[in-house]
C-alpha cells in the first residue's frame, strides 16, 4: 500500500518505435497547442480564466495510452491537454477557447468548461475537487452497468486537500469502484506551494485511511507513467477498487495567464525545463534507440505547427454564437409520452 | 403512591401512535430499563423501556390500539408496598380517546393541542379541481404522502432499470423517515445504495453517475444537510448542459423534507425554495398533498434534467386521496387552482397549502370568497395561472413558509405587479416566516412559522375589511 515507485528518470524502454513516436507526436501537440493558446490570450483573443498545461504533457499523454474504449476521462480547469489526448479535435478546443459557434461547448462554457461524450471526455470543472466525486459516480455508473470500464479523475495537489476528495475515496473504496485516481502535483496550488499546503507532502499517501493503494510516479517522464497507469488500470477493471497515482510533475507558467509566478525562482523553473522536460526526455531515448533522425522529429513538430496553426485559423474564423443561443441549453425538452 | 406510565413520545413530530404490544401483563414486577411494550409510530416499531420500578397494576390501553395520544396514560404502576388492585391513574387514560383496532385514519381532536399539531392531524383536503390527466370516473384511494413517494420510486424503478436511489439509511434502516420503506427489499442494495454521511460527495457521485445515463434519485436525509453538497447541486448538475453547449445531460432527482420541522431548531428548519428556485438549470418541485407528490414525482424522475424535489416532514404522515391509476404522471411547471374563489388569491406551496385551505374556509365564514392556488412547481413557475387568477380577484396574498427577503412571494408579486398591474385593487401582500433564525422555545416557534391565522390577517387586509 502507498509505495514509491521504482521508476527512476529513464524508464527501462519497453515502449515500441511507434509508440514512441506517437508519445512525442502527442505532447508535442500540447506543447505547442498551448503555446499557441498563450499567444491568443495575449492577443485578446482568449479571455477570462486560461490555465495552461505546458510542462505537464507527460501525465495525460502516458494514462490515455493505458485506456480502452468506453473508459472515461474528467478533470478540473487545466483540462486543454486532456481533452487533446483523448483525441478531441483541436479546432473546437481552440474555438472554445476564443468563444466561438465552433466550439465543443458552442462558446458557452470556455477554457475550463469543455466537454466531449462522444470521446468518453466529461469535464472541464472549474470548481477546485468537484470532478473527484463526479470521476467516482463515472465508476459508480460503470460498475452498476456491469462493464469493465474505468474512470480516470485527474485533479491537483491543491484539489488533494479538498474535503469531497476524501468523500469520495471513502465511497469509491467501500464500494469497489473502477476509479483511477491521478494526482497531478505540480508543487504549486496556484501560488502555495505543497510544503506550505499540505501537512502530508507525499500525496500518494493519502489514500491510507481508505485503504486505496497509492503510488508516487515520475509525471514527467511519459514511459514511468505508462508504466503506473497500466498497473492502475489493470487494478481498477479487474474489479480491485480504486488506485491512486501522484504524479510529480510541473508547470512551466503561471496557474493561469494572469498569474506572474513570482513565489517561485525563475532558476527553478529553467532547472526543470532544462534537465527533467518530458517532450525532450523523450526525444533523447527516440534519438538513443534510432527510432527517429533529429529531421524526421522536425517533420513530426512542423506537421504538429500546420495542425495548430489550422486550429487557431479557425478559433478565429469561427463566428461568435448566435444571439439566440443565449437561451439554449438551460434545459432539455421532456419527452412527451 | 401509584405512577402513571404516559405514551412517550419518540420522535420531534410524533403525535400519537399504536400500542401494538404489551410485553408485560397486569401484576409483573417491573424494573427500570425493563422493555414493558412496543410502540409503532408512522415512522418505526419503538421499544418502550419502563423509567421506575414497581408492579404493573393496571393495563389502561390495551395492545393492537390505533392512535393513542402522546403523553395519554397507558398504564399504571403500583410502587413497593402499595396494593396492585386499588391504584387508580391520576392522568386522563388514553382508552375514551382511541379508538382499539380501527383502520380508519380519522383523527380527534384533543383539547390541549397546540395549532400545529391540530393541523398537522387534519390536513385539509380540497377537491381536485383543474387535473385534466385524471379521466372522468376516476377511483381514488386514500394514500399518505410517504407512501405515495414511495409508490412514485417503486413506479419508476420497475419500469427503468436506469433509476436507482441513494443516500443516508434510505436502504437496510427502511429511510429515516421511512420514505423508501421496502425498496430495498424489492430491488435489492445495488439500486438501493445506503451512503455514509457524506452530501457533498454523495450529490457529486450522483451527478457524475447521471452524465453516464444513470437515473439517480438522491436523498438528502433532510435539506438542510443539502447545503453540504449545494456547489453540486448548482454548479455541477444545474450548469453543465448549458457549458457543454447542449451536450452533456443531468437525470437526476435531489429529494428529501424541506422545511420547518417540529422543535428541531433554526440549522433543521429552513426552507430552501427560494435558493434553488433563483437557479436557471434546475427543476425545483414543491408539492402538498400525495396525488401531487405521487404524479410530480414520477415525473422529476423521468425528466431530463436535474429536478430539486422539495418534500415536508409535517405532511409525511398526512392522507390525501390519490388516484388509482397505472401511471399517474403530472407535468412539473403547472399550478393546481386547489379551491376557486372571486375575491382574493391566496398562492402558496407545499405545507402553506393546507394553510391557505384552511384561511379560505375561515375566510368564507367571513364572506370572503379566496381562491387558493397550489403552485406545485417553483421552477419553472406557473405565473399564467397566478395572473388569470388576480385578474378575476384583483386581490393576491404570497403564502411561503421561508423568510421573506428575496423569497417565492417577492417573485410572485413582482411579477403580478408587472404583468396585472392595472387589476390590482390593493398591493400585493406576503406571509412568510419571520425574519429571524427558527427558534427552539414552543411558543416562539409558533410566532415565528406563518399559519392560516396570517394569511386570514393579509387577506382581510387587501380586501380592505379592517
Amino acid at each position: 500500500m502507498a509505495t514509491k515507485s521504482k521508476s527512476t528518470k529513464k524508464a527501462p524502454s519497453k515502449a515500441s518505435k511507434a509508440e514512441m513516436l506517437k508519445y512525442y507526436r502527442d505532447m508535442l501537440l500540447i506543447r505547442r497547442f498551448e503555446e499557441k493558446a498563450g499567444q491568443l490570450y495575449g492577443m485578446g483573443k482568449i479571455a477570462g480564466f486560461c490555465h495552461l498545461y505546458i510542462g505537464q504533457e507527460a501525465v495525460v499523454t502516458g494514462m490515455q495510452s493505458c485506456l480502452k474504449e468506453g473508459d472515461q476521462i474528467i478533470t478540473g480547469y487545466r483540462d486543454h491537454g486532456h481533452m487533446l489526448a483523448c483525441d478531441m479535435d483541436p479546432k473546437g478546443v481552440m474555438a472554445e477557447l476564443t468563444g466561438r459557434t465552433g466550439g465543443y461547448s458552442k462558446g458557452k462554457g470556455g477554457s475550463m468548461h469543455m466537454f466531449s461524450k462522444e470521446k468518453n471526455f466529461y469535464g472541464g470543472h472549474g470548481i477546485v475537487g468537484a470532478q473527484v466525486p463526479i470521476g467516482t459516480g463515472l465508476g459508480f455508473a460503470n460498475k452498476y452497468r456491469g462493464t469493465d470500464n474505468v474512470a480516470v479523475a485527474y485533479f491537483g495537489d491543491g484539489a488533494a486537500n479538498q474535503g469531497q476528495v476524501y468523500e469520495a475515496f471513502n465511497m469509491a473504496s467501500l464500494w469497489d469502484l473502477p476509479v483511477v485516481y491521478v494526482i497531478e502535483n505540480n508543487m504549486y496550488a496556484m501560488g502555495t506551494s505543497v510544503a506550505r499546503h499540505a501537512s502530508e507532502t507525499e500525496l500518494f499517501k493519502r489514500g491510507i485511511s481508505f485503504e486505496i493503494e497509492g503510488e508516487e510516479v515520475d509525471g514527467m517522464d511519459v514511459l514511468a507513467v505508462r508504466e503506473a497507469g497500466e498497473k492502475a488500470v489493470k487494478y481498477a477493471r479487474s474489479g480491485k477498487g480504486p488506485y491512486i497515482l501522484e504524479m510529480k510533475t510541473y508547470r512551466y507558467r503561471g496557474h493561469s495567464m494572469s498569474d506572474p509566478a513570482k513565489y517561485r525562482k525563475r532558476e527553478e523553473v529553467d532547472d526543470i525545463r532544462s534537465h527533467h522536460d518530458p517532450i525532450e526526455g523523450l526525444k533523447g531515448q527516440i534519438l538513443e534507440h534510432g527510432h527517429a533522425t533529429e529531421d524526421e522529429l522536425k517533420d513530426i513538430d512542423k506537421e504538429i505547427k500546420a495542425i495548430v496553426k489550422e486550429a487557431a485559423d479557425f478559433s478565429l474564423e469561427s463566428p461568435e454564437p448566435d444571439p439566440s443561443e443565449l437561451w439554449t441549453d438551460v434545459l432539455k425538452d421532456v419527452e412527451v409520452a | 403512591m401509584s405512577v402513571d406510565i404516559l405514551m412517550p413520545a419518540l420522535s420531534p413530530t410524533m403525535e400519537e401512535g399504536t400500542l401494538s404490544k404489551w410485553l408485560k401483563k397486569e401484576g409483573d414486577t417491573i424494573s427500570s430499563g425493563d422493555v414493558i411494550a412496543e410502540i409503532e409510530t408512522d415512522k418505526a416499531t419503538m421499544e418502550v423501556e419502563a423509567v421506575d420500578e414497581g408492579t404493573l397494576a393496571k393495563i389502561l390501553v390495551p395492545e393492537g390500539t390505533e392512535g393513542v395520544k402522546v403523553n395519554a396514560v397507558i398504564a399504571v404502576l403500583a410502587e413497593e408496598g402499595e396494593d396492585a388492585h386499588s391504584v387508580e391513574a391520576k392522568g386522563d387514560a388514553a382508552s375514551a380517546d382511541a379508538k382499539e383496532n380501527t383502520a380508519s385514519s380519522d383523527k380527534e381532536e384533543s383539547s390541549d393541542d397546540s395549532e400545529s399539531k391540530t393541523e398537522q392531524a387534519e390536513a385539509p383536503k380540497a377537491k381536485r379541481l383543474n387535473d385534466p390527466s385524471i379521466p372522468e370516473g376516476t377511483s381514488f384511494t386514500d394514500t399518505t404522502v410517504r407512501d405515495a413517494l414511495r409508490d412514485a420510486m417503486a413506479e419508476e424503478m420497475r419500469r427503468d432499470e436506469a433509476v436507482f436511489v441513494m443516500g443516508e439509511e434510505v436502504a437496510e434502516y427502511q429511510g429515516a423517515y421511512k420514505v423508501t420503506r421496502e425498496l430495498l427489499q424489492e430491488f435489492g442494495s445495488k439500486r438501493v445504495v445506503d451512503t455514509p454521511i457524506t452530501e457533498h460527495g454523495f450529490a457529486g457521485l450522483g451527478v457524475g453517475a447521471a452524465f453516464a445515463g444513470l437515473k439517480p434519485i438522491v436523498e438528502f436525509m433532510t435539506f438542510n444537510f443539502a447545503m453540504q453538497a449545494i456547489d453540486q447541486i448548482i454548479n455541477s448538475a444545474g450548469k453543465t448542459l448549458y457549458m457543454s453547449g447542449g451536450q452533456m445531460g443531468c437525470p437526476i432527482v435531489f429529494r428529501g423534507p424541506n422545511g420547518a420541522a417540529s422543535r428541531v431548531g433554526a440549522q433543521h428548519s429552513q426552507d430552501y425554495s427560494a435558493w434553488y428556485g433563483h437557479v436557471p438549470g434546475l427543476k425545483v418541485v414543491a408539492p402538498y398533498d400525495a396525488a401531487d407528490a405521487k404524479g410530480l414525482l414520477k415525473a422529476a424522475i423521468r425528466d431530463p434534467n436535474p429536478v430539486v424535489f422539495l418534500e415536508h416532514e409535517l405532511l409525511y404522515g398526512n392522507s390525501f386521496p390519490v388516484p388509482d391509476l397505472d401511471d399517474h404522471v403530472l407535468p412539473i411547471g403547472k399550478a393546481a387552482i386547489k379551491r376557486e374563489g372571486t375575491d382574493v388569491t391566496l398562492v402558496a406551496h407545499s405545507r402553506m397549502v393546507g394553510f391557505a385551505l384552511e384561511a379560505a374556509n375561515i375566510l368564507a365564514e367571513q364572506g370572503i370568497d379566496a381562491e387558493v392556488i397550489d403552485l406545485r412547481t417553483i421552477r419553472p413557475l406557473d405565473t399564467d395561472t397566478v395572473v388569470e387568477s388576480v385578474k378575476k380577484t384583483n386581490r393576491i396574498v404570497c403564502c411561503e413558509e421561508g423568510w421573506r427577503f428575496f423569497g417565492v412571494g417577492a417573485e410572485i408579486a413582482a411579477t403580478v405587479t408587472a404583468e396585472a398591474f392595472d387589476y390590482l385593487d390593493a398591493p400585493p401582500a406576503r406571509v412568510h416566516q419571520k425574519d429571524v433564525p427558527l427558534p427552539y422555545a414552543a411558543n416562539l416557534e409558533a410566532i415565528s412559522l406563518p399559519d392560516a391565522d396570517d394569511i386570514v390577517a393579509a387577506a382581510r387586509k387587501v380586501c380592505y375589511v379592517d
